[in-house]
């Protein structure tokens, strides 16, 4: 039973910690002025928010925040950062009214969302009989990986006519073709023009 | 171990919260250790290896006969430099880059297991994590090149950014054909599925794992800047490229996190073709049920087999140093072909042929033999089913119960199922399965 209550400490310790990280380096990239060091900011957040999935035991989500995320989109964005940024655009100064206008829609999209929240019964107080950390056995990718394919491991038994039909295939497929049309179209935009005279390369 | 070093703690009368603090700071220490330790090893070997290439002696005063102790006044002279900022660079940024280069090296090490239960941190998705970090090393590079303020930094930064993009890939494929042929991604059941001989790996499981080694083996290369894909740092062309303005102890943690990923990424390509922890040093049962033996004699089969883990990643390095003494460096063009017009083709081709080769002939390889936990490579694949779906499961119910429940009996079920035992396979299992009872 101790060992129980001791874990929890720890557990809680380090989702205050994560959470103040995610939340200290996200006021960062508001608050910095150069476009690098934001990049950076946002970096550390959005790793700090994988450590959060890796506390709740949501292994595959965080390696996947930390690979799509962190790794790969903030890679294209500083090449892009450091390609496109010119003297006028490597420190950003928001005016004023940028800031009210910001203020406003990201208020009114934090006030929707936690009263979206708190509406939400189970939230509503903390059942501390089921605090202890999730298992990082857990089998969750496979679990996941059916269920892109298809089949729902959890729905299995639902009833006869529909076992197993239930999963993700047909999003997955759409969000698929979406992807490829908008490869397409990047390889299209960006592929070397024809060449109308030979001097132009 | 995790839970008894937990439970050793506490029965010493360390208070628990105490002892989960020193369990997790084990592995970290140990960790530390092998990347550091191991930069000293490797940047000594590096000079000995590139001097007989170049017909040279490499060190040969420091320290005895072979300078073994060079990289060791190395180290000494490195932390007696002066740590130097630029003026014109972003400070904070430089100052901070080399530790990200280090920490994604280190933090990638602690999902890696060196033999079965020894690994920091026993992940159900361990190939991806390593991904995953090992892919935020390259963020320190760029942060370090645009931060120092000069243009040769910035001009290498540009340059690994444009290789990340190329490498990352291929290398992404290169990995997933291991783990659709293993049905997981844990390091260890991937490492334990290849018990037994050499003919056990997944090297050799099929012709396209055996070309898709090779496609690894050079993204892996491209992956940790070395030579011929060290384009962000290019002495010849960019004075050093990204590291340019660091001195010290800074820009030693850069090559820290250099010869830690270089072990890390053969490491890798060791648990995934190269039969993990089953190296040269025989570590399956044979008789003495090494492994599967607690106690005294499973702890030599687990010191072994790291061993043999550490080794045979030492000789993947060593094939690295070998390839940077011997090959010259690509264009940048040239990297973005190699990876993107003939990795990524190959590393598809593979995986479609592999892909073919596991739904037409699946049980050709020794591979499918009864393996270690008394379930084999199938049962492993087909496993989440059986649990997921509990009562109405579909697939492999027959095969899997009575596999899981006892090592004696597991070979005897398997035997039973005739279409797994085919005669190719016969030469490594045997051996140990005749004299175990």
């Amino acid at each position: 039973m101790t060992l129980a209550v001791d874990a929890i400490a720890w557990h809680q310790f380090f989702f205050v910690m994560f959470a103040l990280l995610t939340c200290g380096f996200a006021v960062g990239v508001l608050f910095s002025g150069n476009i690098v060091r934001m990049a950076f900011y946002l970096v550390l957040s959005l790793a700090s928010s994988a450590g959060l999935f890796f506390l709740a035991g949501a292994e595959f989500v965080g390696a996947m925040q930390l690979m799509i995320y962190v790794g790969g989109t903030l890679v294209l964005l500083i090449f892009g950062v450091m390609l496109t940024a010119q003297d006028r655009f490597i420190s950003l100064k928001t005016p004023a009214g940028e800031w009210v206008l910001s203020l406003i829609i990201g208020g009114t999209l934090l006030a929707l969302l936690l009263a979206a929240a708190f509406r939400y019964e189970g939230w509503q107080q903390a059942e501390l009989g089921d605090t202890t950390p999730t298992s990082s056995q857990a089998d969750t990718t496979a679990r996941l990986g059916l269920s892109l394919v298809g089949v729902r491991p959890d729905k299995l038994d639902d009833s006869p006519r529909k076992a197993g039909m239930s999963g993700y295939l047909f999003p997955f497929i759409i969000v698929s073709v979406h992807l490829l049309v908008v490869l397409v179209g990047a390889a299209y935009m960006a592929r070397a023009k024809k060449r109308t005279t030979t001097t132009a390369r | 171990m995790q839970t008894t070093l937990v439970d050793l703690l506490t029965s010493a009368g360390l208070p628990d919260p105490l002892a989960h603090v020193i369990r997790a700071l084990v592995p970290c220490v140990l960790i530390i250790h092998l990347v550091a330790v191991g930069a000293l090893v490797f940047i000594w070997l590096e000079r000995k290896v590139s001097g007989r290439i170049q017909d040279r002696l490499g060190p040969t005063r420091v320290g005895g006969r072979f300078g073994w102790l060079q990289t060791l006044a190395d180290g000494i002279k490195l932390i007696a430099k002066e740590d130097i900022t630029p003026g014109e660079a972003d400070a904070m940024l430089f100052r901070i880059a080399p530790y990200v280069s280090f920490a994604a090296s280190f933090a990638a090490w602690l999902a890696m297991p060196f033999a079965v239960g020894w690994s920091g941190l026993d992940m159900n998705v361990a190939v991806f994590f390593v991904l995953a970090v090992l892919g935020l090393e390259v963020f320190g590079v760029i942060l370090a090149g645009y931060a120092s303020g000069s243009k040769w930094s910035l001009f290498g930064a540009m340059r690994e950014a444009a290789q990340v993009v190329s490498y990352e890939v291929p290398l992404g494929l290169c990995v997933v054909i291991p783990v659709f042929i293993c049905g997981t991604m844990n390091l260890t059941t991937i490492g334990e599925m290849q018990r037994g001989f050499a003919t056990n790996w997944l090297i050799f499981h099929d012709p396209f794992t055996f070309c898709v080694f090779w496609v690894y083996i050079t993204c892996g290369v491209a992956s940790v800047n070395r030579a011929p894909f060290d384009l962000a740092e290019a002495e010849s062309e960019l004075v050093a490229g990204f590291h340019t303005e660091y001195s010290g102890l800074r820009w030693s943690f850069f090559f820290m996190a250099e010869y830690g990923s270089m072990l890390l990424v053969s490491a890798l390509a060791v648990i995934l073709f190269l039969g993990a922890w089953h190296g040269p040093i025989p570590i399956f049962s044979i008789g003495l049920g090494w492994t599967d033996a607690g106690g005294i004699l499973g702890y030599l089969a687990s010191l072994a087999g790291c061993a043999n883990l550490i080794l045979k990643s030492s000789l993947g390095v060593i094939v690295m140093i070998w390839v940077r003494w011997t090959l010259p460096r690509l264009r940048i063009d040239q990297v973005m072909t190699t990876c993107l017009k003939y990795c990524v083709p190959l590393a598809s081709f593979c995986f479609l042929g592999a892909l073919a080769w596991q739904a037409w002939i699946p049980n050709v390889t020794p591979a499918s033999l009864p393996a270690p936990f008394g379930i084999d490579r199938a049962a492993i694949r087909e496993s989440w089913v059986t649990r997921a779906g509990g009562p109405h499961a579909t697939v492999s119910d027959a095969q899997l119960t009575p596999q899981t429940a006892s090592p004696v009996p597991t070979t005897l079920a398997t035997q039973s199922v005739p279409d797994r035992n085919i005669p190719v396979a016969g030469s490594t299992a045997p051996i140990g399965r005749e004299e175990t009872p």
